[in-house]
């Protein structure tokens, strides 16, 4: 069974963007549009990784991560950070938040395929 | 593929709109003083969305530009720099750039000059916004910026994908086997990091684990399972670009054990990365890997199995509303809506011939009532799928008017309200150009130079409101100004001058007002290139008029002036009474009907050769004949004949007078302007029941042709 990821972005065509190019490296995806919907969409879903955002409404990725984490199911499910923001000071926030790993925007979509792997047994 | 990612783009274009406006407001908000941490948060949310989505679908420009506003955004969010009227000025500017970056990515215009604004927001950036940021030296900074060069200023290439938490960097060696010493941290382990994948990874470059360092592993009473405990030392290939070994670690917890040298004295860098293998011995290898991925196992199934209570106590608090909030919508072409909607039309008029054709009995025996109910129900609908706010058409505005205020010297501040209010589609694309024609004659003509107006006591800054509301079946645009108002003198001695009046001609404030809407009016002194053009009000009437709609003017000296368009919902259905004017029928719009009246003798009294009242219990409300109105040829008695009373909002009543009233009905409207130039006291036409085609009389026309000025009747 291919690996099931869910993406959470705000930007619908960022949602398809990485539907489109991972689908076609034979991930299947399954998507929220903001971190109350992504926390909603973890349970529902119970995916192999999380990839978030980090700048979105209602609830941001930093937010999400902790709140998954938090639930003891989530402890070991990967989260990737897909974000513009690369400054230390965000990583180093996202990752005592729990994230797995960060991913800067804009990416190339076998980088992507290569980094999901190195986090997604 | 490709058609897949033009598809995606063309989304994300539309986000980039919908950013813009988000960011508009809040820079608008902030200009008007609200500078709170949701505000700001939204602009800077705003403006990153279109650089993220910018930089995925390859627009460098649009990217590099966007991403220096973020900064600027992101010191302002931080509280780094403050939001003066002087930053939030600058960011105006940049956001007015950055509209034209998005509209060069769409392929609709050239690339914008941007330096300037670049070399602005860097200015800002620099000083932390000090001394109110202003567009200081701007022109002095924009010279430090090579032309052309939009990514001069530092930015961070943004093709790079992969970032890591952590670089580890070392000095290249000879071409000496890599020895990578690995020691996950319990944090990497709490993040799900899974250090096995990392050493697959490796093994996939050529790599072998060589050693495995147990010797920190715990009695199992005191092991816990969630701490990480061994460090792997691994071999890699010398000509492995170290690169690609640090790529493999990228996301490895900064408290992690990662050391990638080269092996220069081959064995002795081996005894160094696991000192106390030899107190347990070297484990072997492969069973060492698999010990390790057994142990993460047994942790998993630990967790998992510890996991389900809590899990299923928190997942149905959050469950229920699964995905209910998501907004779903999905792109349809317009045509098809547009489609749609006649073929409505025609169902709706098929619906009116059968009710025709049926007796009484039958339509009760067919259920057509029901069928007609349903039919006005899938009306509605296809309506409502073709309203849009009317924001759209308010978006251009604000730029517009920050525009104006550069070339008239004037301080302009913009009030919106109600942009919510839904209007058909075909409404709000005609009439943005009326809007925008009275904004700039709002800007230009109605308010005052700022000494101007502090001589007379008021704000320096003008104010433009533009609202929007729907009443009835009707909506109410309106461009308020808090100008000097309507000079009547000035109009009244231009439209004597341009021969629209006579010198004589006795006219009340409302119809002086009116003249600036009468056809080649100009109040300009001298003609500006902002409102004289050449086309004045009238263009706005004439092009109101032709939508069914018409133009109201308010004006109180020195208080300002207010331009009403009022526009009818939609522009497909008609509530209409169906009468005969001199044997032919026509439409009246029922929401002007005020009454009817079968006239008494003597109760029709003419006033002058061409010219008649009739007496409403006291009250003399003008009557209109056909011959007056179309010329047809109409010599009943009034006696024999109805009056229709009539009434336009605003504009006062008059009496028609028709033959005979048929029947009340909805119909549809057809446009006749798409086959005949827009004829003044017709709205459309429409087929009936039986087929035939019948005219809608145009209410408002027909009323202020009476009472209000027309050429000839004010040059009486």
């Amino acid at each position: 069974m291919s690996k099931l990821i869910l993406t959470v972005d705000d930007s619908a065509s960022m949602r398809m963007l990485l539907k489109t190019s991972l689908t076609a490296q034979g991930f299947r995806i399954e998507s929220a549009n903001d971190g109350e919907h992504g926390l909603e969409r973890m349970h529902e879903v119970q995916p192999d990784l999380l990839i978030t955002d980090i700048n979105m409404p209602k609830m941001d990725g930093f937010e999400l991560i902790e709140a998954v984490r938090a639930v003891s199911g989530f402890r070991g499910t990967p989260i990737l950070v897909l974000s513009t923001e690369f400054s230390d000071e965000k990583k180093a926030r996202a990752r005592e938040a729990g994230a797995t790993g960060w991913i800067t925007k804009p990416f190339e979509a076998t980088k992507l395929g290569a980094a999901i792997r190195r986090v997604c047994p | 593929m490709s058609d897949e990612f033009d598809d995606i783009q063309a989304i994300f274009f539309e986000e980039c709109a919908e950013g813009l406006t988000t960011a508009e407001q809040g820079l608008s908000a902030m200009q008007a003083g609200d500078v709170s941490a949701e505000v700001i948060a939204g602009v800077f949310r705003a403006v990153h969305s279109i650089k993220g989505g910018a930089g995925a679908f390859g627009h460098a420009d649009l990217t590099a530009f966007a991403h220096k506003f973020e900064n600027v955004l992101d010191e302002v969010r931080g509280g780094k720099i403050p939001p003066s009227p002087g930053v939030v000025k600058v960011m105006l500017s940049a956001f007015d750039i950055l509209t034209d970056h998005v509209e060069s990515a769409k392929g609709l215009a050239p690339r914008p000059a941007d330096q300037a604004a670049l070399a602005t927001l860097e200015q800002v950036l620099a000083n932390k916004g000090a001394d109110d940021g202003g567009p200081v030296a701007a022109p002095a900074a924009a010279a430090e910026v090579p032309a052309g060069e939009a990514d001069a200023f530092g930015f961070v290439p943004m093709a790079v994908s992969l970032d890591d938490f952590d670089a580890p960097a070392e000095l290249p060696a000879a071409d000496a086997a890599w020895i990578v010493t690995f020691k996950p941290s319990r944090a990497a382990l709490a993040n799900a990091g899974e250090p096995l994948l990392i050493i697959r990874e490796l093994e996939s470059l050529g790599g072998e684990v060589v050693a495995v360092d147990t010797s920190t592993v715990p009695p199992l009473r005191d092991l816990d399972p969630e701490d990480a405990y061994l460090t792997w030392t691994l071999r890699v290939p010398g000509e492995v670009a170290e690169g690609d070994i640090n790529d493999c670690f990228d996301f490895v917890a900064p408290d992690s054990i990662v050391e990638v040298r080269r092996d220069e004295a081959a064995a002795a860098p081996l005894a160094e990365a696991a000192p106390a293998a030899d107190e347990f011995g070297f484990v072997p290898v492969s069973a060492g890997i698999e010990d390790f991925a057994a142990e993460m196992q047994r942790v998993v199934e630990t967790i998992a199995a510890a996991s389900p209570a809590i899990g299923s106590v928190e997942t149905p608090a959050i469950a229920p509303k699964a995905g209910s909030e998501a907004q779903q919508t999905i792109r349809v072409d317009l045509g098809k809506l547009d489609l749609l909607l006649n073929l409505v039309g025609e169902l709706v008029i098929r619906n009116s011939i059968l009710a025709d054709r049926l007796s009484p009995a039958d339509r009760q025996r067919v259920e057509l009532p029901e069928l007609a109910r349903l039919t006005r129900q899938i009306q509605d609908n296809v309506m409502s799928l073709r309203a849009q706010p009317i924001k759209q058409a308010f978006s251009r505005v604000p730029r517009m008017l920050r525009d104006l205020s550069v070339e008239t010297g004037k301080q302009i501040l913009l009030e919106t309200v109600g942009e919510t209010t839904e209007v058909d589609k075909g409404v709000i694309e005609k009439i943005g150009d009326p809007l925008t024609h009275m904004i700039r004659n709002a800007a230009d003509h109605g308010l005052e130079s700022a000494e101007e107006r502090i001589a007379a006591g008021k704000n320096p800054a003008g104010t433009i409101k533009l609202s929007a509301e729907q009443r009835g079946a009707r909506i109410f645009v309106r461009v308020q100004d808090d100008g000097r108002g309507i000079n009547r003198e000035k109009v009244r001695a231009k439209a004597v001058e341009r021969g629209i009046i006579s010198g004589d001609a006795q006219l009340s404030n409302e119809e002086i007002d009116q003249l600036i809407c009468a056809p080649g009016f100009s109040t300009a002194d001298t003609i500006s290139n902002i409102s004289g053009r050449g086309v004045g009000m009238d263009v706005v009437r004439s092009n109101v008029e032709a939508l069914g709609g018409r133009v109201e003017i308010h004006s109180v000296p020195g208080e300002g002036t207010t331009f009403t368009m009022i526009l009818p919902l939609t522009l497909a259905i008609l509530d209409g009474m169906i009468v005969r004017l001199a044997g032919q029928r026509f439409v009246l719009p029922l929401a002007h009907v005020l009454e009817t009246v079968q006239p008494e003798p003597g109760q029709v009294k003419r006033t002058s050769p061409d010219s008649e009242v009739i007496d409403m219990r006291g009250e003399y409300v003008p009557v209109k004949r056909a011959t007056e109105i179309f010329g047809l040829n109409d010599d009943r008695a009034i006696e024999d004949s109805l009056v229709v009373i009539v009434e336009n909002e605003g504009s006062g009543k008059v009496g028609l007078v028709v033959d005979t009233i048929d029947d009340r009905r909805e119909v549809v409207i057809k446009s006749l302007d798409q086959n005949l130039h827009p004829i003044r006291g017709l709205g459309g036409a429409t087929i009936l029941g039986d087929g035939s085609i019948a005219l809608i009389l145009d209410i408002e026309a027909l009323v202020a042709s009476t009472n209000r000025f027309t050429p000839k009747g004010l040059a009486a």
